[in-house]
């Protein structure tokens, strides 16, 4: 397989002595080009802390993060993050409250040296769906779902190969978390992006995603592919609890 | 069966620059001693309609009603006193957010205790006792810590499930359960659903259950209502669902995506504007 982004052994501890908390221990995976990758697990799994650390944002004590080959060194390069970018959960967090959504866009460009800022921010305003109507309107001026439309715009504004997505739809309405996810679908058809999605929700990985990695406390519990998931074919106990529990209330 | 708590014609309105801004709207619903959903999105007033019930409305909104009674109580500009008698002991509200709904400066273990005491007299070895099963019956793996732990050294999954421990120990009539499970892992928040369950059935416990998880909530309560702007739009016995009438109701049912895959793009929801009529 050609992998774009190969992730070996990877380990991110935080604190010291006592306080040590093991968050993600020995976690390998593969993601291909164009392909859209999920990692599913509950609450403390350490799904999250997998995409920070692709990011640099997270402690890594060891293991290795290739991307097209190359390890990565810290501190990322600039060019790093021209090519990978993220999209985080909430929507009410991720964005500066006294900022525009101008400014927003405009600031990666201005990072990143782009010319004809003009022109990008519009066509990225209008690539998620908002128009330039929106372009100088205050965060608390949106809605969540229109927030996240920010954060994904100030994502490929830089026109990234890699979007590194975290619960992108779990702050949001099931209606509007489909218009987000069939946005995502339709850009990664139009760009040819890669994905890596993290996401707590079984039914949106298997929408979105053509594979998928299981992790509990840590660690991985299987990989599988989507056919699998729809068939319902998990092998781990654990993948099999969250397949029931996905299903809903089913008395005793 | 009997129903206790009975609401005709609830409005719930806030003042703003432009009027005032309804946000339920002419609610009307009766609850036995049985499971009720309230589905909504954010902003539909479901949430409002459970404070309006208790009395938690804030104190700018208005709340009118031809009819609120709990048991017989006209719940309608009722005196303190009788809110006093019915808070806690009879009906109680597991609220969403438990970083907000805990005292930041009590233990765990302090609150719940002040909550089962108030229910009348008992010695403080038995509601510390009491309060430990309690957290063990939501399950909570290690009871002792969290009893002598302050909120903001718990996770939001534990500061829940302590919330409800809070709430059940009183053992209410009318549980009102505010999106009780949203921030809980999917596995954890079966275990807490069983607990509600358990004491519909075995104590013939009321519970509404508010919530924007159409799917769960049809796969655990009686009935369902859906809420659309503050109104009611559809109310429906909760396996029926799949069969819903009213445009909104099949719009959130389609918009999920599904683990078996299917529609791609999937569908969004196109709001009428005859809905609020």
């Amino acid at each position: 397989m050609n992998a774009l982004v190969e992730i070996r052994d990877l380990a991110v501890t935080f604190g010291h002595g006592a306080n040590e908390v093991q968050a993600v221990r020995g976690v390998s995976l593969d993601v291909a080009f164009g392909e859209s990758f999920g990692i599913v697990g509950e609450s403390g799994s350490g799904k999250s802390t997998v995409l920070r650390a692709i990011c640099g944002l997270a402690p890594v004590t060891s293991g290795e993060i290739r991307i097209e080959g190359e390890t990565l060194k810290k501190p990322r390069k600039r060019a790093f993050y021209r090519e990978v970018q993220m999209v985080f959960q909430d929507p009410y967090a991720s964005l500066h409250p006294r900022h525009t959504v101008d400014k927003v866009l405009s600031e990666p460009l201005a990072i990143h040296g782009f010319d004809d800022a003009e022109a990008r921010i519009e066509r990225a305003l209008n690539d998620v769906g908002l128009g330039k109507g929106f372009r100088f309107r205050f965060p608390h001026q949106l809605s969540g779902g229109q927030r996240q439309r920010v954060a994904i715009a100030r994502a490929l504004i830089l026109e990234p190969r890699i979007l590194l997505l975290d619960e992108p739809t779990s702050a949001l309405d099931a209606s509007i978390q489909a218009e987000v996810l069939n946005l995502l679908d339709a850009l990664r058809a139009e760009r040819g992006l890669t994905y890596l999605l993290v996401s707590h929700d079984l039914a949106v990985v298997a929408h979105m995603c053509e594979r998928l990695l299981v992790m509990q406390h840590g660690e991985v519990v299987e990989e599988l592919s989507r056919e699998a998931l729809q068939n319902r074919a998990a092998q781990a106990e654990y993948t099999k609890d969250l397949l029931i529990a996905s299903e809903g209330f089913k008395g005793i | 069966m009997t129903d206790m708590l009975q609401v005709e014609g609830l409005n719930v309105a806030f003042p703003s620059r432009d009027g005032p801004v309804r946000v339920v709207r002419d609610v009307s619903f009766t609850l036995g001693r049985e499971r009720l959903g309230i589905v909504g999105e954010s902003g539909s007033g479901k949430s409002q309609t459970g404070r309006a019930i208790l009395g938690l409305t804030p104190p700018s909104g208005r709340v009118t009603a031809e009819r609120l009674e709990f048991e017989g109580i006209d719940l309608r500009g009722a005196p303190a006193s009788t809110w006093r008698s019915l808070r806690g002991r009879r009906m109680s509200m597991v609220m969403q957010d438990p970083k907000f709904s805990l005292n930041p400066v009590m233990t765990i273990g302090r609150q719940i205790v002040e909550a089962y005491r108030r229910r009348g007299t008992t010695t403080r070895a038995d509601a510390r006792a009491k309060t430990i099963d309690m957290l063990e019956a939501v399950q909570i793996r290690d009871p002792e810590r969290v009893f002598a732990a302050y909120p903001h050294e718990l996770s939001g999954g534990m500061g829940q499930r302590a919330m409800i421990a809070m709430m059940l120990i009183a053992e209410p009539d009318l549980l009102i359960a505010d999106e009780p499970t949203s921030a809980l892992d999917v596995t954890v928040q079966l275990d807490v659903l069983r607990i509600l369950d358990d004491l519909v059935r075995s104590r013939g416990m009321g519970l509404i259950f508010i919530s924007h998880d159409l799917r769960l909530v049809s796969s655990f309560c009686d009935r369902v209502l859906v809420m659309y702007a503050g109104r009611v739009v559809e109310e429906i016995v909760a396996k029926d669902l799949h069969a819903a009438k009213h445009p909104y109701t099949q719009g959130l049912l389609n918009c999920l995506p599904r683990i078996e895959g299917g529609q791609r793009p999937l569908q969004t929801l196109t709001r009428d504007a005859a809905w609020l009529e």
